[in-house]
């Protein structure tokens, strides 16, 4: 049977100098939102640039975002403004916040989404022809532009094509193993692995730009694609640079739970923006026994003033089913803990009863589609069963709010793999809005940076030897250890032990399992050759996933409060005189991971008063 | 262990909570089907079986997917020798007394097992200006009503599975059409721009000399196995052959051609106003600095 070349590579026939090399201005690791925003300012400010990503060009994660891209355009609600925006994400954030990122998101949002309108991308339209906004969680006015339930997908393809037409280069199918550094402790390059032919190239850059994306697939039940390995996080770890707020990890509160096989998949926000409501198994709308004090005076405590808030935001405070994320998924999974769950064991999230069939199929085309081909159930005539799904992680890569240049001279960070954007729990919407207003001041910046850097880099080839043996390594091991079944461990691990709720000794049994774990991955041994070998590429995204799963289990043990996406059973409430004031930094030093707590940058006081002001 | 221990016993003998996959396992040199046998789960749909079987069995077995979901477009496989995304289709709706074969698309080259080399798409992507919008409005913002961009919407459904370029037959059987002619995909991104309220630039002789919208005779194969039920021909595809007709054959227009003796716009102009042409295709491997726009 012909199956091609089955002999196990040797290192000696590939550790040579000839290394596949290509050297750019500006490199951008990931094709996402982020990526290629930064891609399409970095080739306008006249860099050469190269986005390389894992999967093909226009398949990212960003495709699978649903409901919307939050904007304070103010063209459903005049009212609005980037204060309000700020101050709702702030709050949302539960004010761990970097405040000069939200400054810069909310102020900016609208003029990259305006942007994309000039680039071809078709929002759904207002009655006199403007861009549309919808309701969403934790924002007080209709903000978040969107095309039915597929906004990802409109942004992605809407910047891949401009992104293309600007002439940048794309390297496809190509996963970055190592940041390269050079004598100075800049970055000027990276090492990757052709998934195709599983041979080494390298890329030599005065700048690169991280925009990697997320983590989820450390998870189990996760709404995040196979690309979600969190890469970009490990390959800033690995490189010297700092991690923060690791510990907040955001678990939508709907993702479908029944088949299994469908489990963790996304149910937009937008159900319930667009009037969805959640019930117990006995029909209950429990949600008005969650509203926490933080957020009581803006939220709605009857169902009469709920349900008139949709057309009317003067006079009604917002239905609680609308409260941020981590407060609903806490909620979800209280009452299914009660037993008040669904058949499944999870929760009813109805808009069969709430809405026409008509509006549901215009408004949530996707979700329907969704639910009708995987699950059997029309959501136009019946509830759907949904429960918790690792949606996001707030945590990353620690940059300058401005510049989005990290701790390490010429790399930037953009989109998911930074952090201090979003706090301790990031609104829906504003992760869209955040890859394109931080993608393109990572783009403008990297790009600066290497214009400004004369001559060109020097590699060094000790480390690309080095590194490229390593990943080679894996062929020469007894495939006794299969990185699949690591990978399923390492998942039950972090479900299990570091999910929504979390506790000092369920956290420190995690920090054993995943030495563990680490031990074992070190030992896996590949089967088959080196072209397009999932086993193999697995093996390497492991690698990853432990050294961030080992930052997010620290910090959550470190972090002795429960804030947003991080919730410990220990330490129920939030901690306002010091860790409230604290970013959990990891970082890596001598191949051990460590943690301290570093102050968290001071709000100017011109901001500090959006937050007195009586908000109804 | 090798592929062939893999091999299990006939269906015939698989007990009944047991599903059999046969996949096609090979590279560009040639390749044969494996049957793999795995317990049955409620629920699946066949990427979660290839995967079960790659965790278990085969771990090097070649497959794309992204987000098993049906929103990115890459699983796209024939099952039954039918072209579909493995992530959208349910065990449940397959016959289960003999294997289900899951094979790659035979529409583009293989590379390993169920992955194709799908790079012609992206080279055709590259030849199509993109949008270019009028003025804006005096305030900046553009404004468009629902109703006249509705119909372009449909054409944004796009995931780009390449299934619709699979099964064209005027590329699937003629492999000299490569050049010459878009395909399914691309006309519909064609439509989208031409059909787009504030593009304006005209790309009527692109798609009728240089992408070969002239060769589609309308077999409606495409549509068929769109998973976002594009209605590619009706919607795009014949709309587009019509604009092709009006612009070509429109006696004044013609008339004025051949009396001020005016060449016709060629596809070089068209082309060299947006420097397309001899673009290399996407990745990897390009020598020489990238074109690089400085708008």
């Amino acid at each position: 049977m012909a199956r091609g070349n089955r002999d196990h590579p040797r290192p000696e026939d590939f550790l040579m100098p000839e290394f596949e090399t290509h050297t750019f201005d500006v490199l951008i690791i990931g094709a996402g939102g982020a990526g290629l925003r930064a891609a399409i300012e970095a080739t306008e400010r006249g860099a050469r640039t190269a986005i390389v990503c894992k999967s093909l060009l226009g398949k990212a994660h960003t495709v699978m975002a649903e409901g919307g891209v939050a904007a304070a355009l103010g063209n459903v609600w005049p009212e609005d403004s980037w204060q309000v925006h700020f101050r709702d994400t702030m709050r949302g954030g539960k004010m761990l916040n970097n405040w000069r990122m939200a400054q810069l998101h909310a102020q900016e949002a609208p003029d990259r989404v305006l942007e994309l309108e000039a680039w071809g991308a078709l929002f759904d339209r207002t009655p006199d022809g403007r861009i549309l906004q919808r309701d969403f969680g934790g924002h007080r006015y209709a903000r978040l532009a969107h095309v039915g339930d597929r906004t990802g997908l409109e942004m992605i393809r809407t910047l891949q094509h401009r992104a293309v037409a600007n002439g940048v280069e794309v390297f496809m199918e190509c996963k970055i193993i190592r940041l390269l550094k050079g004598a100075d402790g800049a970055i000027n390059g990276a090492l990757g692995i052709w998934r195709e032919s599983g041979t080494f190239v390298v890329f030599g850059a005065k700048s690169v730009v991280l925009a990697s994306g997320g983590v989820g697939k450390i998870w189990k039940f996760t709404s995040n694609s196979w690309e979600s390995t969190a890469d970009g996080h490990a390959l800033a770890l690995w490189a010297g640079a700092d991690l923060i707020d690791m510990e907040c990890v955001q678990f939508h509160p709907t993702g479908m739970i029944w088949p299994p096989s469908a489990r963790g998949l996304l149910v937009t926000e937008g159900v319930r923006g667009d009037g969805g409501v959640l019930k117990n198994r006995d029909g209950e709308r429990f949600m008005f026994r969650y509203i926490p004090p933080f957020y009581a005076s803006e939220t709605a405590d009857s169902i009469e003033e709920a349900d008139q808030w949709y057309d009317n935001k003067r006079d009604f405070r917002r239905p609680p089913e609308l409260l941020p994320r981590d407060e609903v998924a806490r909620a979800i999974n209280s009452e299914i803990k009660a037993n008040r769950g669904s058949p499944h064991g999870g929760i009813f999230l109805d808009i069969a009863s709430r809405r026409s069939a008509d509006d549901i199929r215009r408004r949530l085309p996707s979700m329907y589609h969704q639910f009708k081909e995987l699950a059997d159930v029309d959501i136009t005539t019946d509830p759907m069963e949904i429960g918790p799904t690792c949606h996001y992680i707030m945590g990353g890569v620690r940059v300058e709010a401005d510049t989005t240049a990290t701790t390490i001279p010429g790399l930037f960070a953009a989109g998911e793999v930074a952090g201090g954007m979003h706090g301790a729990n990031r609104l829906g919407g504003n992760s869209l809005s955040d890859l394109l207003v931080f993608g393109r001041r990572a783009g403008w910046h990297a790009a600066e940076h290497a214009l400004g850097r004369p001559g060109e880099v020097v590699l060094d080839p000790d480390q690309i030897e080095e590194h490229s043996g390593q990943a080679l390594s894996f062929f020469e091991h007894d495939p006794n250890e299969n990185a699949y079944g690591i990978h399923h461990a390492l998942q039950d691990t972090m479900q299990d032990l570091v999910g929504i709720i979390r506790t000092e000794s369920e956290l420190i049994e995690a920090l054993q399992q995943l030495d563990g774990l680490s031990e074992r991955a070190g030992k896996i041994g590949v089967e088959g050759h080196r072209q397009f070998n999932p086993g193999w590429h697995l093996a390497l995204d492991l690698k990853a996933m432990l050294s961030v799963a080992y930052c997010t289990t620290l910090g959550a043990l470190e972090r002795r409060e429960s804030r947003g996406g991080h919730t410990r059973s220990d330490y129920p409430d939030p901690d306002p005189k010091y860790f409230a004031t604290v970013n959990m930094v990891t970082r890596m030093h001598d191949g051990a991971v460590t943690v301290v707590h570093e102050p968290l940058p001071e709000m100017p006081d011109d901001l500090k008063v959006l937050f007195e002001e009586p908000h109804k | 262990m090798t592929v062939d221990d893999t091999r299990t016993t006939p269906t015939t003998q698989t007990p009944e909570e047991s599903v059999t996959l046969s996949l096609w396992r090979g590279d560009a040199r040639g390749g044969e089907l494996v049957d793999y046998t795995v317990p049955a789960q409620e629920g699946e749909v066949v990427l979660d079986v290839v995967h079960r079987i790659q965790a278990e069995q085969a771990p090097d077995l070649a497959v794309r997917w992204n987000c098993k979901a049906g929103k990115c477009g890459s699983c796209s496989a024939e099952v039954n020798g039918k072209p579909r995304l493995m992530c959208m289709t349910r065990m449940s709706t397959l016959p289960t007394n003999e294997p289900i074969t899951v094979s790659p698309m035979r529409g583009f080259p293989i590379l390993r097992d169920l992955v194709t080399d799908v790079s012609y798409n992206f080279e055709v992507a590259r030849r199509i200006p993109t949008f270019k919008p009028g003025p804006p409005q005096a305030d900046g913002t553009y404004r468009m009503a629902q109703i006249d961009i509705d119909r372009v919407q449909e054409f944004h459904k796009c995931i780009e599975c390449f299934l619709c370029q699979n099964v064209c037959h005027v590329i699937r059987d003629h492999e000299e059409n490569r050049t010459n002619y878009a395909g399914p995909r691309y006309f519909v991104r064609l439509a989208e721009l031409e059909m787009h309220p504030l593009d304006i630039i005209d790309r009527r002789e692109l798609i009728s000399r240089e992408l070969g919208i002239g060769l589609c005779n309308i077999t409606k194969c495409c549509t068929e196995v769109c998973p976002e039920s594009i209605h590619i021909t009706d919607n795009a595809i014949i709309p587009l052959k019509e604009r092709i007709v009006d612009a070509r054959y429109d006696p004044i227009a013609w008339l004025g051609r051949k009396i001020l003796r005016r060449p016709d716009p060629t596809p070089a102009s068209v082309a060299a106003a947006f420097a397309l042409t001899s673009q290399p295709h996407i990745a990897p491997a390009k020598t020489g600095p990238p074109d690089i726009s400085t708008r």
